[in-house]
């Protein structure tokens, strides 16, 4: 028996889309052990920690390629966590997400190993693309780094999004789910980046809080799904088409934003 | 077939050689080292690709088929300049040789290293990715080299039908090669927070699926794999070997010492980060199909080097 794996969660990623073989390993390195122990970890805190508020998740398709979209919130990817432990604990059945991360996290060690044994990778289009031709599901952040900067007045704004995700939707046919994060900025309440400090230990910056370090706090978190968007095409549009598109996934992330934030405030939390 | 074997001593030539032979090719070959106990149906010049005696052998053998295997793929054995002479100079030699002497087919057996381990390289490289080992790898640029020249003899000998494999690691009842002597002591160094996806084949299918690039019409480019690659660390405690980690840099220090492998400085990013190949193309092309797992493979070569 693995140490600090819960026996219904190991049992329960039997379910997933996943072809793990007989040791466990799937062929992207995917270990069964690794994501139920770290689902196991993450539960705790979805559950007790920050109690995450799930909004319409059975809009994720059950199967097939599918693209995750939505806003970074947070000074670090609390957010991304916490969607994928979503994915897993709530959707019936559950799935996998496949983080596409920044090219730091493989760099740094035990970063790069856990998260490759759990799903996520650098997130080239190669790697992207391989991905959805087995029918997984990836998570993106099309805010980047420059997202998870986002300082405390700014924690439900959106910056620039990259274009990226738009051609990998078009060019494997995936379907976009847009989603919401909220809460993130109240948890990791961000009001100074260090970024030549952060250089100084590989990764874009240190994010420093009121009371310095950046541990998250135990806040009320919320996550909107929303309708999944099919986009036409085969990924070698012009750049105004892209950017079009890509326009239209943000307005809708946008409008979740702040309907969420409405809701928030109705019940008497940070918005 | 007539099939002229370069490089055929090696634990790979002599795979080939006797698959093909067992098939009904006629098989001969040219190494600097001698291959004793060679069966009587093989014949071995022990000659050096690059002077004139080996061209000899192709103007009276008239191969229709060349398969090139001198290359020099380990790295502590010999001046780098040594290595650069052979992998360059021999590969052009035998390519003309080919062209010369009317070969119909000539195949270049390569790495899968070409590729390079470096933290944002996707999974499953395909066979139009560029080589990234130029920079991760300094010592393998030659080889790198090698597999590009080999390619642009699509183009420049359009009469000659030329394959670039590109395999994965080889491992086996042989013992020899990259990932063997990897492997060979009791302990394998791991760096401390990484263990990567480690994609290897067994010998006899990595010598089944030469003859089948042989017995094929293929032109081009193409990966070949074994079956799925599995983690370092489980590969190393399958093969009966302790997985011993350590810190980066008291990693580097350690290499060489303490009954660990030595290796050079490039290929620490081997070992940190992982070079999978797709081999689809490969399998489509010939049907090729791995007869040996990954379990198999591995205790195949435990068995036949044990620790004591």
């Amino acid at each position: 028996m693995p140490w600090l794996v819960n026996q219904e969660i190991l049992a329960r990623t039997d379910e997933l889309e996943i072809p793990f073989n007989r040791h466990g390993i799937d062929p992207f390195g995917i270990s069964r052990v690794e994501v139920a122990r770290m689902m196991t970890i993450l539960s705790w805190l979805y559950h007790h920690y920050f109690t995450v508020t799930i909004h319409g998740i059975d809009r994720v398709p059950a199967r097939g390629r599918t693209i995750l979209v939505g806003n970074h919130s947070g000074g670090f990817a609390v957010d991304g966590m916490m969607v994928w432990a979503s994915m897993f604990l709530e959707r019936d059945p559950p799935r996998l997400v496949h983080g596409m991360a920044e090219r730091f996290m493989n760099r740094m060690p035990f970063a790069s190993m856990y998260t490759s044994r759990t799903g996520t990778f650098t997130g080239t289009p190669e790697m992207a693309l391989n991905l959805l031709g087995q029918e997984r599901a990836l998570l993106v952040f099309p805010e980047g780094a420059r997202g998870t900067a986002k300082l405390y007045g700014d924690r439900n704004t959106l910056v620039r999004f990259g274009t990226g995700f738009m051609r990998l939707a078009l060019q494997s046919g995936a379907p976009i789910v847009p989603f919401a994060f909220l809460g993130g900025g109240d948890a990791v309440p961000t009001v100074l980046n260090l970024k030549t400090l952060g250089r100084l230990v590989g990764v874009p910056y240190l994010p420093v809080t009121p009371y310095i370090l950046p541990i998250p706090r135990p806040v009320k978190l919320e996550l909107y799904y929303g309708e999944p968007m099919q986009f036409e095409g085969n990924g070698n549009e012009e750049d105004h088409v892209i950017d079009d598109y890509v326009a239209q996934v943000k307005r809708r992330i946008a409008d979740m934003i702040h309907s969420g934030q409405r809701a928030r405030l109705a019940k008497g939390l940070e918005p | 077939m007539k099939v002229l074997i370069t490089g055929i001593t090696g634990k790979m030539g002599r795979a080939v050689a006797t698959t093909l032979s067992e098939h009904g090719h006629e098989v001969t070959g040219i190494d600097r080292r001698p291959w004793s106990g060679c069966p009587d149906s093989i014949t071995v010049h022990q000659l050096d690709i690059r002077k004139r005696a080996s061209e000899e052998v192709f103007r009276s053998f008239r191969p229709e088929v060349v398969i090139h295997m001198a290359t020099v793929t380990h790295l502590t054995t010999r001046s780098n300049e040594d290595r650069y002479r052979i992998n360059l100079y021999g590969t052009r030699a035998v390519f003309e040789h080919c062209h010369n002497y009317g070969a119909r087919k000539a195949i270049f057996v390569g790495r899968h290293t070409y590729y390079g381990a470096a933290p944002d390289a996707p999974l499953y490289h395909k066979e139009d990715e560029p080589p990234l080992a130029m920079s991760t790898f300094p010592e393998l640029a030659d080889l790198v080299a090698a597999d590009l020249y080999a390619g642009s003899a699509l183009w420049r000998f359009p009469n000659l039908e030329t394959t670039v494999l590109r395999i994965c690691y080889t491992l086996g009842p042989a013992c020899q090669g990259t990932l063997a002597s990897f492997l060979r002591g009791p302990y394998v160094p791991i760096v401390l927070g990484f263990d990567p996806l480690f994609q290897f084949i067994h010998e006899h299918d990595a010598a089944a699926a030469i003859r089948l690039a042989t017995e094929h019409s293929l032109r081009g480019v193409f990966n070949v794999a074994g079956p799925d690659p599995i983690p370092l660390s489980m590969l190393a405690r399958e093969a009966g070997r302790k997985p011993v980690r350590a810190p980066e840099p008291l990693f580097k220090l350690a290499l060489g010492r303490f009954g660990l492998p030595q290796l050079p400085r490039g290929a620490i990013e081997h070992i940190k980060y992982p070079i999978v190949i797709d081999s689809s193309a490969f399998r489509d092309a010939t049907g090729f199909v791995p007869t040996y797992d990954e379990d198999q493979t591995i205790h195949a070569f435990r068995d036949a080097s044990p620790l004591f």
